[in-house]
Formats: structure tokens, C-alpha cells, sequence
């Protein structure tokens, strides 16, 4: 079991990318937006693609109604989600080091991919319910009310994956670095799952 | 019989004009309209320029900024001129750029701009230009594309043979026209002769800030000083004028000053003066100039007026000052990128008179001179002669030059650019400018590295090239490539004011450092506001400060009461966008100077007296969003002894 708790711990560390890099990158382009305006979405907080781009997103947003871009104190996720990581890598971390040591099953590591899985689909479920209140919840004095074809106030919901177009913006919306580095972690867990089963038949 | 003589004379003159058409217009007109030509100067939609063309704005005081091969203009950079369009000039920020020791001078007719070098290399630091009517030299960020500095040039008059740098932007160098009284005095214009002096002036540049300081002006003979470059390379630490008005005739100049066969070139060794002043030569001279510096934090301009400068007597450090007899008034001096040849275009001839850099070392160390000039030695003619381009035109004014050792020189009389081969002195191609032209420009042509694809004639004459606009017409320049043994004209396109000189520089070194927005984090404007909630309007006597910040798409504040008739507002205005090209605008009614155009992170200051009681509107000027129409507000004016206190609001806030 030394190879596949080696690859558990590799595939739990990865998720550490996290505190680096964006899990998620939403850019927004316009005509007059050659370079485009962006976002990028940390596990502790929102930051501009380039420095002014909240500031700027803003500064659009709030012709439509849309509220400010949430700082790190205004969403709870951005103090749960670093302690959730964290503890997920120690748990992982520890999972291997016991099947290193030979001290627990393998179906320790798919245990971990299950329980990391859900949190993150409870995660995208989270992100996406705040984009849908982020891009609905709009000021009823907002200066321009613009309404779909069957009289509903339109709405800004940016999409969760892909691209989409809204008003003059051309918005996408796709994983960054922080969650690949996450997925390629939990494949491994998934890899030291199916090593450890192996080498587990073969004693 | 009258009438055949007649058609006789006109054949034989239409015959003449067709010949001489087939030898020199050939690629003119009909070249113009291949269609290769219309594809070298085709820049499609949302493509960059390969090159930038900072083309003197002339009588406008200005600095225009071009880009080739389109020829398409991108900024007026105000530099010596009030400038309405974005305040410069009329904001309380920008007026001390233009304070000098005659008072507050708000033209000037700039001449001769010159981008900063290292190692005789383009470095694209700053651009300077002077001022040649009331003597001043500007520095511009190529940062910024604005004026950061303008310091005066004291005892000159006329301040043509100027802004020129020396090859690692030790010194920008102006030198005056107009001989005058040193220091000026009342005293009979006919004494001119033997008591005028022309002051030539090396301004320290500092290496890091570009800060200038006049470092010493060397009084020289009353000569008028017309052009100047620098020596390059191997000719690094001496400086070239060329002079006219060598007789020193004090009226009739056009008659006066033209009896001379030769005139000179000054050789100045600035090196040896530079090290003579270092220790302690030299004589301190009371007098009083303006320098201006704006800070680009506080975004403000502040003059101090500097009372004293060291002179230098040419006569008594040997070996620093020569002078080179050279034919017909010299207009251009040049100096070719190896540092070698020194070209004197003698404007009243039909030659180029070229000198040799090594012939004149020789020369000064075997002492061929042919007597001296108020002390300063002439050296001996065919001494230092490298040769004559033998051109066949009329009025050569400006030499620039490739990279591939061809010189380029415009003639003004017979309107056209000769190209010639430095060394063989042999003349390679001709080609007609429409009309006149006076300056011309190889981008980095007057540096040891030109970039030799296109050369730009600055003519003088438009007469028809373009739609007529009444008796006023902007000036046209010309665009030729000469990456070919044969020059070909490409483009026509009118240039703002009348360029005098130019320089252009390859976008590639420059383009990627200009400047998108100020910071506002690093604004420390005294009177600026970083957040609205600083916004507030106070009283100090009938002085009424507001302090107002603006944003897509409003004013903080946009309602102000109080204000009396006889009080002196103040608008103070910061512009809180943090975007690329969101400036806003800033216009009061009945304000008896300018707008402002403010920038994202900078603040301007409007003044502005209210004459009348009632409510008055300002408003925004630039299209800045959507909602631009109503970025608007009110100021109430009460009457002088209202006891209305000052209050100020944003939607009752």
C-alpha cells in the first residue's frame, strides 16, 4: 500500500493549489472592452483579473441594479471554504500516511473522494445559488430596467460553466487553475484507490 | 508670325516641363496611385502604426503626435500653449508651466523636438521641444505624452538652434538666433557689431528624473546661431551650430547678412568646457528665469525663478571652440551616424558643403587656422573639407540620414529630396515635395541607429494637395519609403500648425509604457478628494473651495448654495475612475477661462467668478457613459450680502 497512500497524500496536497490559485475565472468583453474586464474566484475571496476590474464591474453593475462584488467579511464561504480545504488535505494527508504505514484499508481513499465530491457539488450548488442572487437581486431603482420579451425583468445571472451573452458583454465563465489542480488531486485519490486494491489482492 | 513664335515658345517650355517631369516626377503623382503604394500605407482597422512621428506644432506652441505609415494623428500634447481643450495652461495646476521672467507667456512657436538617447541610441524616455519666441526648452514624459517640465532660456532671443541632445542625453543644447546685449541693456541697435553675443546653452539633463538645469551658456561672437546636432560616436563631446549673419548686420538682414561667402560652423567642445566649469571656471552672471516642473503625484506645476547663471568666454579655455568656414548661410547642421561628417546645408547655394570630423582634429592639432573671429580660431577651409555633394537643386535646408549610409537633403527652392551616398558624395535619386519642404525626418535619422524604411518632407506650401479651406491651410507632409535604391512617394496627409522638425521612433519602444490611468492611490493633490465622502465646499473670505470628486455618472457634490456674487470659486476636481480612457470633462457657465478634461486618478483646479445672481448649471463635456447627459448640477449665486450659508448635497445627501 506504500504507492497508492504516496499518491492519496500527492492527491490530497494538490488541493493546496487553492490558497494560490482561482478556482473559478469569469471574464466579461465588450467592444469597448478589448482587453476584458474579469474576476477571478478565490476559495477566500473575489479579486480582479487586473487590478481596477472590480472596481470597474461595479461601476457597470450599478446601471443595472446589481449589488457590489462581495468582499471576503460579506460572504461566510470565504472563511468556511479555506477551513474546509484545510481540513480536507489534513484528512487526506493522514489517510495516506496510515496506508503507507499499512494501517488502513484502501477504501479509506475512495471514502475521502466521496466525501470530497460532495462537498464540492454542495460548493458549486452554493457558488451557483449566490450567482443566481447576485445576478436577480436587483435594485428597484437600478437606472436602466431592461425587460425580456415575455415582461419579466431581465436578469444577470453570469452562467456556471461556459459562455453566454448578456446585454453588450460576451460573459464566460469556466474553471481555473486552483480547481484543476483540485481535480487532478482527486483523480489521484481515485488512482491510489484502485493501486491500493490491487496491491491489497496481490498480499 | 507673333502667334507661331508664340506656339514655338510654348512647345519648347511645355517640352522643358515634360522632360524635366519624366526625370523627376515619375514616381509623384502616378506613383502615388499604384495600388503596392496604397497597401505600404494601409494600417487596417484596430492595427497599430509600425512607427510614432512627434511632428512640432510651429506657431501652434504645440506637439502633435502622428503615427507612419498612415500619417493618422493621435495628440495635440500642449506644451507652450494654453490649451482650452483640456485646460492646460488655464488650470491653476497647469498656468506656472507657462510663468517665465516677462510674466505669464501663454504661446510660443515650437521648433525642434528631440527623443532622449542612450549610447546614441533612441531610448524613448522623454521627447523635448523649444520654444524659440520667448526662449524656453520643454520636457515631455513619453510616459504620460505631457509636458512635466519647461525652464527658460535667460540671454536669448530667438531660440532656433535648439532642442538637441547629446548622444546619452547628458545635455539638451539651445543656442540663440538673435544676437542681443549680454545682459540686456538700453543701448543703440546700430552698436550691435562687436558688442551683441549669442549665448549657447548645454542644460543638464538628470539621468534619473530628467530634471534640467542650465549647467553654463557659452558667450559667443554676436552671431546669429542658426541650427545645431550634436557630434556622435567618435565625434561624442563636441557640438556643431551652424551661423549666419556673420557680418553682423543689424538691419536688412535678407541684403545685409547675405555678402559673406562663407559663414561658419561652430565646433564646440563641451567636454573640455563641461570639465573647465567642474573646476570652477567660469563667471557667475546675476540675471532671472522661470523654471517649471510638474509633479505627476500632486498633478501640479510649481516655477521657481532662478537668479543667476555661469557664463563661459569661449576665448579663455583654449582648445574648446572652432570654427569652420562654410558656404552661403548654412541653415541645417547634420551629423552623420558614425559621427563623422558634419553636413552644412548652405541654403543660398546649390551645394553641400560636407567636413570631416578627422580633418578638423588634424587641422585644430597642426593649427591650419585662417585667422580667428574675436579670438576664436577659423580653421582653414580645404582642411577640413570631406567634399561637396554637387546636387543640381536649389536651397538645401536638412540632411537625415539611413542606416544603410545614404543622406537624405531637402531643398527648399527646387521642392524636392536628394538622396546621395556620404562618402562618394554622388547624388543616387531625386524626388519632388509638394511644395516647399522644409525639415524632413528618418525615424531615429538624427541618432547613431536610424531606422531607415521611410523619410517624411514637411513642406510648407499646400496650395492644392487637398480640398481648399479658404486662404488658411494646414501644413502637408509627405511620406516616402526608401527601403528601395529609388524613393517613392506613398502618402500626402496634412499636419497640425506648421512642423517645423520631427522625430520619430520605432511604437515598439515606446507604445507598451504609455500610461492608462493616475492612480489614485498615489494622488497627493493637496486639494484632492480620494473618497466622495470627502467631498465638501468651505469659505475663506469671499474664497469658495469645493472639493469635488466625479464618476459615471455624477458629480459629488452636484448641488452647492451659498455661493455669492464676488466670490472667487475654486474646483477643485478628481476624477475617482480607476478605467483606461474614462475621462471626464468639467464646464461652468460664464467661466471666463477653459473646461477642464480631468483624467482617471488625476485632479484639476477651475476658477471661476460669479458675476450674476441665480442658479447656474456645470455639466460634464465628455461623452464618458450612457447616462453622460445627466452628469449635471447646480451652483446657487446669492447676492454679495446674502447671509445664505454654504451648504453642498448629492441627491440630499
Amino acid at each position: 500500500m506504500k504507492k497508492a497512500g504516496i499518491l492519496m497524500i500527492i492527491g490530497s496536497l494538490l488541493l493546496l493549489g487553492l490558497f494560490k490559485f482561482p478556482l473559478w475565472n469569469i471574464m466579461l468583453g465588450a467592444p469597448q472592452y478589448p482587453d476584458p474586464l474579469g474576476m477571478n474566484i478565490h476559495i477566500n475571496g473575489i479579486k480582479g483579473v487586473s487590478e481596477f476590474d472590480l472596481q470597474n464591474i461595479d461601476g457597470l453593475n450599478h446601471y443595472i441594479g446589481m449589488k457590489t462584488i462581495p468582499k471576503p467579511e460579506e460572504m461566510w464561504e470565504f472563511s468556511i471554504f479555506p477551513k474546509v480545504i484545510i481540513g480536507m488535505v489534513v484528512l487526506g494527508v493522514l489517510i495516506g500516511l496510515f496506508g503507507v504505514l499499512g494501517k488502513l484499508s484502501y477504501k479509506w481513499f475512495i471514502l475521502w473522494f466521496i466525501l470530497m465530491s460532495i462537498l464540492g457539488v454542495l460548493g458549486m450548488y452554493d457558488f451557483n445559488a449566490w450567482l443566481t442572487a447576485y445576478g436577480s437581486d436587483l435594485n428597484p431603482n437600478a437606472i436602466m430596467k431592461i425587460m425580456n420579451e415575455d415582461g419579466t425583468p431581465m436578469t444577470y445571472k453570469p452562467p456556471l460553466f461556459g459562455s453566454q451573452k448578456m446585454l453588450n458583454f460576451d460573459v464566460s465563465s469556466l474553471p481555473h487553475t486552483g480547481a484543476y489542480m483540485m481535480f487532478v488531486g482527486m483523480m489521484l485519490t481515485i488512482g491510489a484507490f484502485i493501486i491500493g486494491k490491487k496491491e491489497s489482492k496481490k498480499l | 508670325m507673333k502667334s507661331i513664335i508664340k506656339i514655338t515658345i510654348f512647345f519648347v517650355f511645355a517640352s522643358f516641363l515634360l522632360t524635366s517631369c519624366g526625370n523627376n516626377g515619375k514616381s509623384g503623382n502616378d506613383g502615388a496611385l499604384r495600388s503596392s503604394n496604397a497597401e505600404k500605407v494601409y494600417v487596417a482597422p484596430g492595427e497599430h502604426d509600425e512607427f510614432y512621428a512627434f511632428m512640432s506644432g510651429g506657431y501652434s506652441g504645440n506637439l502633435t503626435v502622428y503615427g507612419l505609415p498612415s500619417g493618422r494623428m493621435f495628440k495635440e500634447i500642449p506644451v507652450f500653449s494654453q490649451f482650452p481643450t483640456s485646460g492646460y495652461g488655464y488650470s491653476e495646476e497647469t498656468k506656472p508651466m507657462l510663468n517665465t521672467s516677462f510674466g505669464f507667456v501663454p504661446w510660443d512657436d515650437s521648433h525642434h523636438p528631440d527623443i532622449s538617447q542612450t549610447n546614441g541610441e533612441l531610448d524613448g524616455r522623454w521627447i523635448f521641444i523649444n520654444g524659440n519666441n520667448t526662449p524656453r526648452i520643454a520636457r515631455i514624459s513619453l510616459k504620460t505624452f505631457e509636458t512635466e517640465e519647461i525652464i527658460e532660456v535667460p540671454n536669448s532671443a530667438g531660440n532656433h538652434s535648439s532642442s538637441f541632445i547629446t548622444e546619452n542625453t547628458e545635455y539638451v543644447v539651445a543656442g540663440t538666433r538673435f544676437a542681443v546685449p549680454v545682459p540686456q541693456k538700453d543701448m543703440p541697435i546700430s552698436e550691435y557689431k562687436g558688442n551683441f553675443k549669442g549665448a549657447l546653452s548645454f542644460i543638464k539633463v538628470d539621468e534619473e528624473t530628467g530634471r534640467m538645469g542650465i549647467k553654463f551658456q557659452i558667450l559667443m561672437p554676436g552671431f546669429n546661431y542658426d541650427l545645431s546636432h550634436p557630434g556622435r560616436d567618435k565625434s561624442h563631446g563636441w557640438f556643431f551650430f551652424t551661423t549666419y549673419n556673420t557680418e553682423e548686420a543689424n538691419s536688412l538682414l535678407e541684403v545685409n547678412a547675405s555678402q559673406n561667402d562663407k559663414d561658419f560652423i561652430a565646433a564646440i567642445n563641451w567636454k573640455k568646457i563641461e570639465e573647465y566649469v567642474n573646476n570652477g571656471g567660469g563667471t557667475k552672471m546675476p540675471t532671472n528665469y522661470a523654471h517649471n516642473v510638474y509633479d505627476e503625484h500632486t498633478h501640479t506645476a510649481t516655477t521657481t525663478m532662478v537668479k543667476e547663471v555661469l557664463t563661459v568666454n569661449p576665448t579663455e579655455i583654449p582648445g574648446a571652440v572652432y570654427l569652420l568656414p562654410t558656404p552661403k548661410s548654412p541653415h541645417g547642421c547634420d551629423v552623420d551616424p558614425t559621427g563623422e561628417y558634419i553636413i552644412g546645408n548652405g541654403k543660398l547655394s546649390a551645394d553641400l558643403t560636407v567636413h570631416s570630423f578627422t580633418k578638423m582634429l588634424d587641422a585644430i592639432e597642426n593649427e591650419k587656422f585662417d585667422g580667428d573671429a574675436y579670438g576664436i580660431p577659423i580653421l582653414k577651409y580645404e582642411e577640413v573639407l570631406a567634399g561637396s555633394v554637387k546636387s543640381g537643386g536649389l536651397g538645401p535646408l536638412h540632411t537625415e540620414f539611413d542606416d544603410k549610409g545614404n543622406a537624405y537633403t531637402t531643398f527648399f527652392i527646387t521642392s524636392e529630396v536628394v538622396k546621395w551616398k556620404v562618402g562618394t558624395w554622388e547624388v543616387l535619386d531625386r524626388k519632388p515635395t509638394y511644395y516647399s519642404v522644409g525639415h524632413l525626418m528618418v525615424p531615429g535619422g538624427n541618432s547613431r541607429k536610424p531606422f531607415g524604411k521611410y523619410v517624411v518632407a514637411m513642406n510648407k506650401i499646400t496650395k492644392d494637395r487637398y480640398l481648399p479651406t479658404g486662404p488658411e491651410l494646414e501644413h502637408s507632409a509627405q511620406l516616402y519609403d526608401i527601403t528601395g535604391d529609388k524613393m517613392e512617394l506613398l502618402l500626402d496627409f496634412p499636419t497640425h500648425g506648421e512642423p517645423h522638425y520631427a522625430a520619430g521612433i520605432p511604437a515598439s519602444i515606446i507604445k507598451e509604457q504609455s500610461q492608462k490611468i493616475y492612480r489614485l492611490d498615489e494622488n497627493k493633490h493637496p486639494y484632492a478628494v480620494t473618497e466622495p465622502g470627502q467631498a465638501k465646499v468651505t469659505r475663506d473670505g469671499n474664497e469658495v473651495h469645493v472639493y469635488m470628486s466625479m464618476i459615471r455618472s455624477h458629480f459629488t457634490p452636484d448641488n452647492i448654495e451659498g455661493v455669492k456674487v464676488g466670490d472667487k470659486v475654486y474646483f477643485h476636481i478628481t476624477n475617482h475612475e480607476q478605467d483606461f480612457d474614462v475621462p471626464h470633462g468639467f464646464a461652468m457657465i460664464g467661466a471666463n477661462n477653459s473646461e477642464l478634461l480631468i483624467m482617471p486618478g488625476q485632479t484639476k483646479t477651475l476658477t471661476w467668478e460669479p458675476k450674476k445672481v441665480g442658479v447656474w448649471p456645470f455639466y460634464c463635456t465628455d461623452f464618458c457613459s450612457a447616462l453622460h447627459q445627466e452628469m449635471q448640477g447646480y451652483i446657487r449665486v446669492s447676492p454679495k450680502d446674502s447671509n445664505i450659508d454654504l451648504s453642498w448635497s448629492l441627491d440630499g445627501e
